[in-house]
């Protein structure tokens, strides 16, 4: 699958500490990561952990403390301030609360950012026109932004985005004030750009669902390091960081179980496994019950992948025979200590 | 009393009110404007800091506030009659007018400009704009409502001190006020003066309010 190997973007030794007053914050502590051509790469952490700041360094809204950022190879801590705003028209950005003019149209908002480009008027509305067709906002072009949904608002800033040819579209938190079936429009706009233009895309988020939604890659980021980087279906089956595991376990559907400190096991469905009922041909092998605390079912990049976690009878006899059992199955395995749900 | 030469003194006056108080207002939105930009942009944290000229434009601006306007109206005396070539009468009140005035439109307009969601500034930031276009895009386009509307504050507040200079004969309605009203003690002529510029300060506001809604695309419907 790794058929584009050219680097896009390449983060090196990043950090970034804020001075205030009385305290300084490390924000990041030294990142290193590369992005490539026409993947979407998500950037992942919980509140915090620095990963709206990291991808600020990623245009230089905020200049890293140390280290540096290479777009297509050139650096970005060597450019004079022209220099730097010619970059930042092909790294485009969007945010989580749109950032759209107020008191300009959709079309207007769109034609902005051919306005810093000094693109011709007449050309740039007619490419803002073609924007709002591929956004399906075409109705709307006199519209202003307060009369638009959060939906149709992102959608807008989308297409500003877009509209200057941009390389990269970095979006920080873009759905994160969504409801879930908006997200998961915006979400399918975003995979349609990768895929029509192809467009490189980071994705930062809080959201495990966001990443397996339509990213290629994750980076797992806590305390301001990388604790994790990888494909999203090999992070996602075997998580080796702590950061992972809380993101991918405990995920968004939190179980809220009265159980633990018992031995647990988290097991991993892929598609070819889920035809057979593998709970319950162990059960009636193993002839001992288990409880199953958390089970779900996640579309990662198109395909069905299920987690469950299954509480083991004390008796250590039967609880080895199960982990055999589902071992035997080829289901990833792996043993939980302190799960607490 | 009522004849037509005082009718025409007060028509008079209306205009010479009218006159000083446009004029001041536009000279003083000529030099506080840039000045308010200036404070937003070298603010620290803003788009451009820089903490000595940031400092400096603070203290004078603060200073100059801090004066009494008809203190300030006697210190200029010999500047005004520089320009205009005396002392007295309206144009002569518009050079004080506009240099008190001036500092307060650029608070009025670092208020304003300050209401900008940053997020909107950092958006335009990373299009690749440049600190002029997010200047006259952005900052002044998003805060025109708010702008417009510490504008018509800043003529209902110059009104106010342009009739003030009547003490000195500044020329207009306030004049005839303290002429009339105070040293001859007709009343009368106070109070229609007094009732003039309730009404001028009234028509300001009702404009300047129609054309700050009319201007908004904020709100929905």
């Amino acid at each position: 699958m790794e058929i584009h190997m050219e680097t896009m973007i390449q983060i090196k030794d990043v950090t970034k500490t804020f001075v205030g007053k009385d305290n300084t914050v490390e924000a990041l502590k030294g990142i290193n990561l590369e992005v490539h051509k026409g993947e979407i790469y998500g950037i992942i952490g919980m509140s915090g952990a620095g990963k709206s700041t990291l991808v600020r360094c990623l245009n230089f809204l905020e200049r890293p403390t140390s280290g540096t950022v290479l777009i297509e190879g050139k650096d970005l801590s060597a450019m004079k301030d022209s220099e730097l705003r010619d970059t930042r028209t092909q790294v485009a950005m969007i945010f989580q609360h749109f950032n759209l003019l107020m008191q300009r149209t959709v079309i207007d908002n769109i034609c902005f950012s051919m306005e810093i480009t000094k693109t011709p008027k007449k050309e740039a509305r007619d490419r803002a026109r073609e924007l709002l067709e591929i956004v399906g906002l075409s109705e709307k072009a006199k519209a202003y932004p307060a009369q638009l949904s959060g939906g149709q608002k992102q959608r807008v800033a989308i297409a500003r985005a877009l509209a200057t040819n941009p390389k990269v579209l970095l979006c920080d938190e873009a759905t994160s004030a969504l409801d879930p079936t908006t997200t998961k429009a915006i979400l399918a706009l975003l995979k349609e750009i990768n895929q029509k233009y192809g467009i490189t895309i980071v994705i930062i988020t809080h959201e495990m669902s966001v990443v397996q939604e339509i990213c290629s890659h994750v980076a797992i980021i806590d305390e301001g390091i990388l604790a994790e980087t990888g494909r999203v279906e090999e992070v996602f089956q075997r998580p080796k960081s702590r950061a992972a595991k809380k993101l991918i376990i405990q995920g968004e559907a939190e179980p809220r179980m009265e159980m633990k400190g018992k031995r647990c096991v988290r097991i991993v469905f892929s598609s070819n496994s889920s035809y057979e009922p593998v709970i319950a041909n162990m059960i009636l092998t193993c002839k001992a019950p288990v409880n199953i605390l958390l089970a779900d079912t996640r579309d990662i990049g198109g395909v069905a992948h299920g987690q469950m976690i299954l509480q083991l009878p004390e008796d250590t006899d039967a609880a080895e025979k199960m982990i055999q059992y589902l071992k035997n199955r080829k289901l990833e395995v792996e043993e939980l200590d302190n799960y607490v749900g | 009393m009522w004849d037509s030469q005082v009718i025409m003194m007060i028509v008079k006056g209306t205009g010479a009110t009218l006159y000083m108080t446009l004029v001041s207002t536009l000279l003083a939105y000529l030099l506080g404007l840039p000045l308010g930009i200036a404070l937003v942009v070298m603010a620290p944290g803003g788009l451009k800091p820089n903490k000595i000229v940031y400092k400096i434009l603070d203290v004078v601006v603060n200073i100059v506030r801090s004066i009494p306007f008809l203190i300030l109206l006697m210190l200029v005396i010999p500047f005004t009659r520089w320009i205009v070539g005396r002392s007295y009468g309206a144009t002569a009140t518009i050079v004080p007018l506009s240099l008190a005035a001036a500092p307060f439109v650029a608070r009025l307009v670092e208020s304003s400009l300050l209401e900008v969601d940053h997020g909107v500034i950092e958006a335009a930031q990373s299009m690749g704009a440049g600190t002029w276009a997010i200047i006259w895009k952005v900052l002044l386009a998003e805060a025109r409502v708010s702008l417009i509307v510490g504008g018509t504050i800043a003529l209902g507040t110059i009104l106010g001190y342009s009739a003030m200079a009547g003490v000195v004969g500044g020329g207009g309605l306030g004049d005839i006020a303290i002429q009339y009203g105070y040293r001859r003690y007709q009343v009368d002529i106070m109070i229609v003066t007094v009732v003039l510029l309730v009404l001028l300060v009234q028509i300001l506001q009702w404009i300047g309010t129609k054309l700050s809604k009319k201007l908004d695309r904020r709100i929905t419907g």
